[in-house]
């Protein structure tokens, strides 16, 4: 029954080249530029297409979640494609350890490779739960930091493109500067700097600046809305049909909260499972390390981004305390608390109209998902939630018809705000893109959310 | 002037108002999917009657409006939201609308709280479903309401999704049901999920409104809407144009229709969908295909009138087809006969039976072998000799055309069959689940759909040069996927093409789970009635790769394999005791059905009486209604589990008041511990009741995620029921961790068993007043769970000591422990008695509450009455040493299922049936590598999926399919010997 599979060894880290799925688009290539930085060869996989999904559907269950049919798809499709050679490629694939049948994902990719015949590739697990000891990337502390930093780097340029696109005079310019700062840092982590604390701190307002300098109109007020989910399809195109360019071309403002709280997330649940069940000291503390020093960098961005006049997120220990009353922090797999607390920190920041997105039938989101909405809705009336399921057979058409109609309430209660007198007589059809009447009262959504937080 | 548009999944809507509003022409019609042009044409026609100059503001709304709206340029309103607009303008002072469409169904709640619900993509209660429905019992969706008028009483059937359904509505109409109490089960399957699934707990009450098609159409939906909700809900005029209607009101922008029509002509031009090859890329090679199988022909003889020979009939009545096949001594075909069931084979076959008594009145029928999910009524109305469970069948048919056959592909009406045949021997089964009939009836109601016979439809696939990709899911996502395609501009013969391959891939990575051709074997014979379609069959092959052979009585498989089967086993000279032509003459058959009351299954019983009062009983779980008890019930580990359990009762000198445990989850196992545990502490602990039908129901409205796996949902019931029961207190704790058995990497509870006290919380409303206690617990590390445990009970009852607490604690660590060594020792007792009786051992494996015989539809009892002792997977997971899997070992539950088929791989008389519930992510790993570990020990693997509903009959063939393959494989090891 012992099964044995190919290592990664530190020499093939010269002979092969590692390929890593794309989930996050932006975060994602900076952190293959660390990755190189540290002497990997790494190619961030852009291949997609219906081709992808069938290699998944081939190889691995089909009753498995569609994150895992992408991913495992898109490493068969790429091996398939004659690009690379098998005897010296190897996969690179993360694993957040917990309940959640996610842990998995390595399992089933490693046997798909076998079923496929390509049992000789050997796949890498990126984790910090102690798993897969001795085949998972070997892990330093400057290394740790340059992909933190490269987290938070491209959180930041994700959120000022998408504060900035839907109100840009000329349309392209937020996605130019994006490219032109993703270069740049690209670069700059390439030659082992920009990840420290004092360079994030020089550079940040800097980007943040430049996108404030754009020229907008911010009195055309748009809809606003939070995408929250499974972390593969909330933030991989692949995934969710390309949810962000979809949102964008109904005349949505997009917060897609960012790639740092998961992994802040993941490095509480430690201690927080220590403290509700019992366990060491160490156990109990070194969430706090963790996340003190994530903590110095998230000032940084934060900011940077309010100081520019953007809104941010808020900080992970207030963020923390956004479920209290609806979901315990003890519900720790796949996305758990932190999912539900997105969604209330999302429908306090003004993103009332959320889409829940996760994969067909995703066990975690039954709970934190969409069995917290009920509970969302009693708290915070105005919270206009609508989960959508996503699956290699669920259709756009299906799923778009649904975001429209989430979209539809949210229109309404727009033109509500902005015109009480007239939203009882006129309301705004949606269609394809432009709107046209042009409204006052500008800058108003810019203000920043405050409540009191006790911490 | 306005215009407002409908494009829904099935029908077009079309309004045209005056300057004052006022409706001066308005349109339904069905589309067929002839999305682009009904509307190109429909627009024209309003342009050029209606519209002085053709121009007049206009908005396109529905389902299908969509795509269609924005490349035309016109504005959209999603269609809910029209409802709104034009509820407020037609019918004020409505409080909720309940809208079904085609493929949708809303409910608005328009008072207190605005909030929209929409169904979400799996869900099938909707007129496609009902028009499904009605075609499986022959009707029209009227002659359906009419029928429905009659009823004198309702089943149960799912509608959760429309190939469920069809599997609960099937075996009624199988075992002759009455239509028109089927019929009312029908609507009534719609009200029950349209307010569970969409209402989710919020009442409907006040003024409600009836729109959209299936609500028009129906008097009998409308009244059981009523009837459930208690309300008078009013239909209104104009009930199926609201969408439109709200269209047209809401809409400000003036378009020329001519133009838009126009722009709507070259859009329908191009072909955007995502093609595959063609099936043929010639019509050389289709001739070289046809010629190639037209050469695997079965021999046959003549058959005169005055034949006076022997001959043995095989019958197999299947779900949607009666297929019968004469043979003689040689196994030489004499005549066949294969006909649509229409509900009640029974006539049918006394037809064809009297038939071949008058046409062929000298010969000797020698045998009748019955088979198919009718073979018991056929066998015991017409008194046929044998019957045989049909995958036997089918493989006795197979073998006989092509003795080394490796694999058999069968793809019937209703159901797919394939086995693997290793050393002449059945080594796996896979027969499609429940969730994904991609089978023949499926290509049919699509066909119909678009206004074909399926054999026209079929051969327009042939030539397609584009075939669409249409995926391999189920028929709910399929009738997306080919709107979709429609709006795309595919074309008919395309979809037809992408229709048959996608059942193709259904087959191969679905319910075969294969992903090479080699996989599959060298040898392969396909059959049954679907493979006659040649685009089918060219798919298949195109898809793995291999030519396959297609015999040409593909569908009459299971009827000639029946015959064999008879021929095999009838004695030389025999005569069959089939009813002789007078008997046949004077043959009747009355119907009836009750529900039996001889215990808490409540089974739902169909008795067919025939000609001199012999009566057949089908319906049941358990051999009670026929001989007053249930067989072998000491050789059933799940019910002395079950017994075990419910024996927990409130003591009596209980000073701190009433404590509630939820019977559902993971108490099905942890009862013991925590009863014992707050008992200690001085409550009068009660847990829910066992659960039954009423008891899920009295929870539904309350779920908020319809794809959950059932077990979860039934705890929305038990909590209701505690609730009900008075209790103050109710515990519930979520638990990340479960007890540590040292089987895995880890003990995890899986996210839903962990978190689902979450849910409840979230959602119960009756929980309102209770106090409700679900905090984070473990009981992995028992000195902190003193301490955590006891901090959590502070807070409600604060004079609750530590000592206490503790003492507490060790009691019910203790009790836990009794408990399952009880079990491992009744499941050692079990496997001893079962040996010495010579009867085979399954461990029927699943995770602690799936001994709910709610959730398990009692195939615990099934089995046993099939003549194997049932063990469960805990009570031998630790007959072996941990080892590693090729998966992440790190449930505690799951990995208890890895060590019982360890354990399987050990004893030659135990094996392993695997319970999986439906929508359980867990098992997706898991069975696989169940698989896997079965598969090395050489054992065969067998797994039933679950829901809330099932199809035992299905079950039953798989069970029994399982006991022949191990009984043949058994006397071919003693034959060696």
């Amino acid at each position: 029954m012992e099964q044995e599979y190919p290592v990664f060894t530190a020499e093939m880290k010269k002979t092969h080249k590692l390929l890593i799925p794309n989930m996050a688009p932006v975060q994602f290539r900076i952190l293959a530029a660390a990755m190189e930085r540290e002497g990997y060869n790494v190619e961030l996989l852009g291949n997609c297409g219906a081709r992808v999904a069938q290699e998944g559907l081939r190889f691995v269950h089909n009753d498995t979640c569609y994150p895992a049919l992408l991913v495992i798809g898109q490493f068969l499709d790429a091996l398939k494609s004659g690009k690379y050679d098998p005897a010296h490629t190897a996969l690179i694939i993360t694993q957040t350890g917990g309940g959640c049948r996610a842990s998995n994902y390595i399992f089933l990719l490693r046997k798909a490779l076998v079923r496929a015949g390509y049992g000789q590739v050997p796949v890498l697990s990126l984790n910090f739960s102690g798993l897969e000891k001795g085949n998972s990337l070997p892990m330093t502390v400057p290394f740790a930091r340059m992909l933190l930093a490269a987290i938070y780097y491209g959180d930041l340029l994700t959120a000022l493109r998408a504060q900035t696109e839907p109100y840009e005079e000329n349309a392209g310019d937020a996605e130019r500067l994006q490219g032109k700062w993703l270069d740049s840092i690209c670069a700059q982590i390439r030659s082992g700097k920009g990840y420290s604390q004092r360079a994030m701190r020089r550079t940040m307002p800097r980007i943040a600046a430049a996108f404030a300098a754009i020229a907008v109109d911010r009195s055309r007020k748009k809809v606003k809305v939070g995408v929250v989910g499974e972390i593969y399809v909330k933030y991989s195109p692949l995934g969710n049909n390309d949810l962000e360019r979809f949102l964008a071309s109904q005349d949505c403002e997009v917060n897609l909260p960012g790639l740092m709280g998961f992994v802040q997330y993941c490095a509480y649940n430690v201690s927080e499972t220590a403290r509700l069940y019992g366990g060491t000291f160490f156990e109990k503390h070194i969430s706090d390390v963790v996340l003190w020093y994530i903590g110095r960098m998230e000032k940084v961005i934060i900011s940077a981004l309010r100081d520019n006049g953007y809104h941010a997120p808020l900080p992970f220990r207030e963020l923390l305390h956004q479920a209290d009353g609806i979901i315990g922090r003890g519900n720790k797999m796949g996305e758990g608390w932190l999912l539900t607390a997105e969604m209330v920190e999302l429908v306090r920041a003004g993103y009332e109209n959320i889409i829940c997105a996760q994969p067909f039938g995703c066990l975690p989101n039954h709970i934190c998902g969409k069995g917290m909405i009920n509970k969302i809705r009693e708290a915070y009336p105005t919270a206009n939630i609508a989960p959508i399921d996503y699956d290699p057979s669920a259709t756009r058409v299906n799923q778009e018809n649904r975001i429209k109609l989430m979209l539809a309430v949210g229109r309404e209660r727009l033109e509500a705000q902005s015109a009480p007198e007239q939203a009882a007589a006129q309301m705004t059809v949606i269609h394809g893109g432009v709107k046209r009447r042009k409204r006052g009262s500008a800058g108003k959504e810019q203000k920043e959310f405050k409540r009191p937080i006790a911490v | 002037m306005k215009v407002g548009l409908d494009v829904g999944s099935t029908t077009i809507k079309c309004v045209v108002l005056d300057d004052a509003d006022r409706l001066i022409f308005h349109t339904y019609e069905r589309h067929f999917s002839h999305i682009q042009e009904k509307t190109e044409r429909l627009l024209r026609e309003v342009a050029q009657r209606y519209v002085p100059g053709g121009r007049a503001v206009l908005a396109i709304s529905g389902s299908a409006g969509m795509g269609m709206a924005e490349s035309a340029g016109v504005p959209f309103v999603q269609e809910v939201f029209a409802t709104r607009v034009a509820a407020n303008r037609l019918a004020p002072g409505t409080d909720v609308i309940i809208e079904l469409g085609g493929e949708d169904a809303k409910i608005l709640f328009l008072t207190g709280g605005m909030e929209v619900r929409m169904n979400g993509s799996c869900a099938g209660g909707t007129g496609a479903f009902i028009d499904q429905m009605a075609t499986l019992l022959k009707m029209s969706a009227d002659e359906m309401d009419r029928a429905a008028q009659g009823a004198a009483k309702t089943y149960t059937i799912a509608s959760r999704c429309g190939v469920f359904a069809k599997s609960d509505v099937q075996p009624l109409i199988n075992q002759g049901g009455r239509a028109e109490d089927i019929a009312a089960s029908i609507y009534q399957a719609v009200v029950n999920q349209t307010i569970a699934g969409l209402a989710q707990g919020r009442p409907i009450r006040g003024s409600v409104l009836y729109l959209g098609g299936p609500l028009t159409f129906s008097s009998v939906l409308r009244e059981s809407f009523d009837r459930t909700l208690n309300v008078r809900g009013v239909c209104p005029e104009n009930s199926l144009l609201y969408v439109a209607l709200g269209a047209a009101f809401y809409s400000d922008e003036v378009f020329d229709l001519r133009t838009v029509a126009d722009q709507m002509a070259q859009k329908g031009m191009t072909e955007t969908y995502r093609a595959q090859p063609p099936l043929f890329a010639s019509k050389a090679e289709y001739e070289a295909f046809r010629a190639r199988h037209a050469k695997s022909a079965v021999p046959r003889a003549p058959f005169p009138q005055d034949y006076d020979g022997a001959v043995h009939i095989g019958i197999d009545s299947g779900s949607t087809t009666v297929k019968l096949a004469v043979i003689d001594e040689q196994a030489r075909l004499l005549f066949t006969d294969y006909r649509p069931n229409q509900g009640n084979p029974v006539p049918l076959l006394r037809g064809v039976l009297e038939r071949l008594y008058r046409e062929h009145p000298h010969m000797r029928i020698a045998s009748v072998t019955t088979t198919g999910y009718g073979e018991e009524l056929a066998k015991n109305a017409f008194h046929a000799d044998f019957g045989v469970v049909e995958t036997v069948a089918h493989f006795t048919a197979a073998k006989h055309f092509l003795p080394d056959v490796d694999f058999i592909i069968d793809i019937g009406g209703q159901d797919m069959k394939c086995f693997q045949i290793e050393d002449g021997a059945i080594s796996n089964i896979f027969l499609n689940e429940a969730c994904s009939s991609g089978c023949g009836s499926f290509l049919q109601t699509f066909a119909q759909a678009l206004g074909y016979e399926v054999q026209e439809f079929a051969r327009l696939g042939l030539f397609a040069h584009r075939p669409v990709d249409l995926g391999s899911r189920c028929t709910v996502f399929m009738n997306s996927s080919v709107k979709q395609a429609q709006k795309d501009g595919a074309s008919v013969e395309n979809i037809s093409a992408g229709l048959s391959i996608s059942v193709v891939k259904n087959a191969i990575y679905k319910v075969i789970r294969a992903s090479s051709a080699e996989e599959l074997g060298r040898k392969i014979v396909v059959q049954g009635g679907t493979f006659y379609n040649e685009a089918v069959l060219r798919a298949f092959e195109q898809e793995i790769g291999a030519e396959v052979i297609r015999p040409d009585i593909a569908g009459l498989m299971g009827a000639f394999g029946a015959a064999l089967y008879g021929k095999k086993n009838a004695a030389a000279g025999r005569i069959s005791t089939l009813l002789t032509p007078e008997a046949l003459a004077a043959f009747t058959q009355d119907t009836r059905s009750e529900v039996c009351q001889r215990c808490g299954n409540h089974c739902q019983l169909t008795i067919n009486t025939f000609a001199g009062g012999e009566t057949y009983l089908s319906g049941n779980r358990c051999d009670r209604p026929i001989t007053g008890r249930a067989a072998d019930e000491d050789l059933n580990l799940y019910e002395y589990k079950r017994r075990r359990i419910l024996s927990y009762r409130p003591r009596a000198d209980a000073a701190r008041g009433k404590l509630g445990l939820p019977l559902c989850l993971n108490f099905w196992e942890l009862l013991p511990f925590w009863h014992t545990f707050f008992s200690e502490l001085g409550f009068a602990v009660y847990h829910s009741p066992l659960s039954n039908r009423a008891l899920y129901q009295s929870g539904q409205g309350t779920i908020p995620s319809d794809t959950a796996c059932f077990p979860a949902k039934l705890a929305h019931g038990h909590i209701a029921a505690l609730c009900r029961m008075g209790m103050e207190t109710i515990f519930y704790p979520c638990m990340t961790y479960n007890l540590d058995e040292g089987l895995g990497q880890n003990h995890y509870n899986c996210p839903v068993v962990a978190y689902y006290p979450e849910v409840l919380a979230g959602n119960c409303p009756e929980l309102q007043g209770v106090n409700f206690i679900y905090d984070y617990v473990g009981i992995h590390r028992p000195v902190d769970f003193v301490k955590k445990i006891h901090a959590i009970l502070l807070r409600s009852f604060p004079d609750v000591t530590r000592g206490e607490v503790r003492h507490a604690a060790d009691a019910a660590y203790a009790e836990y422990a009794r408990y399952m060594k009880s079990v491992r020792a009744e499941g050692e007792r079990i496997i001893r008695t079962a040996r010495e009786r010579g009867k085979r051992i399954i461990v029927l494996a699943g995770r602690p509450y799936h001994i709910d015989p709610e959730i398990n539809h009692g195939i615990d009892t099934l089995i046993v009455r099939l003549g194997a002792a049932v063990v469960t997977e805990d009570s031998v997971s630790d007959r072996v040493q941990p080892f590693r899997t090729t998966v992440l070992n790190q449930w505690t539950y799951h990995a208890r299922l890895y060590a019982a088929a360890r354990y399987c791989t050990t004893q030659p008389d135990v094996d392993l049936v695997h319970l999986v519930s439906f929508g359980c992510g867990v098992d997706a790993i898991t069975s696989d590598e169940t698989h896997k570990i079965l598969r090395e020990g050489k054992k065969l693997y067998t797994q039933l999926k679950i829901d809330e509903i099932i199809n035992l009959g299905a079950v039953r063939i798989r069970l029994r399919s399982l006991l022949a393959a191990l009984r043949e494989a058994q006397e071919q090891a003693t034959e060696e010997v």
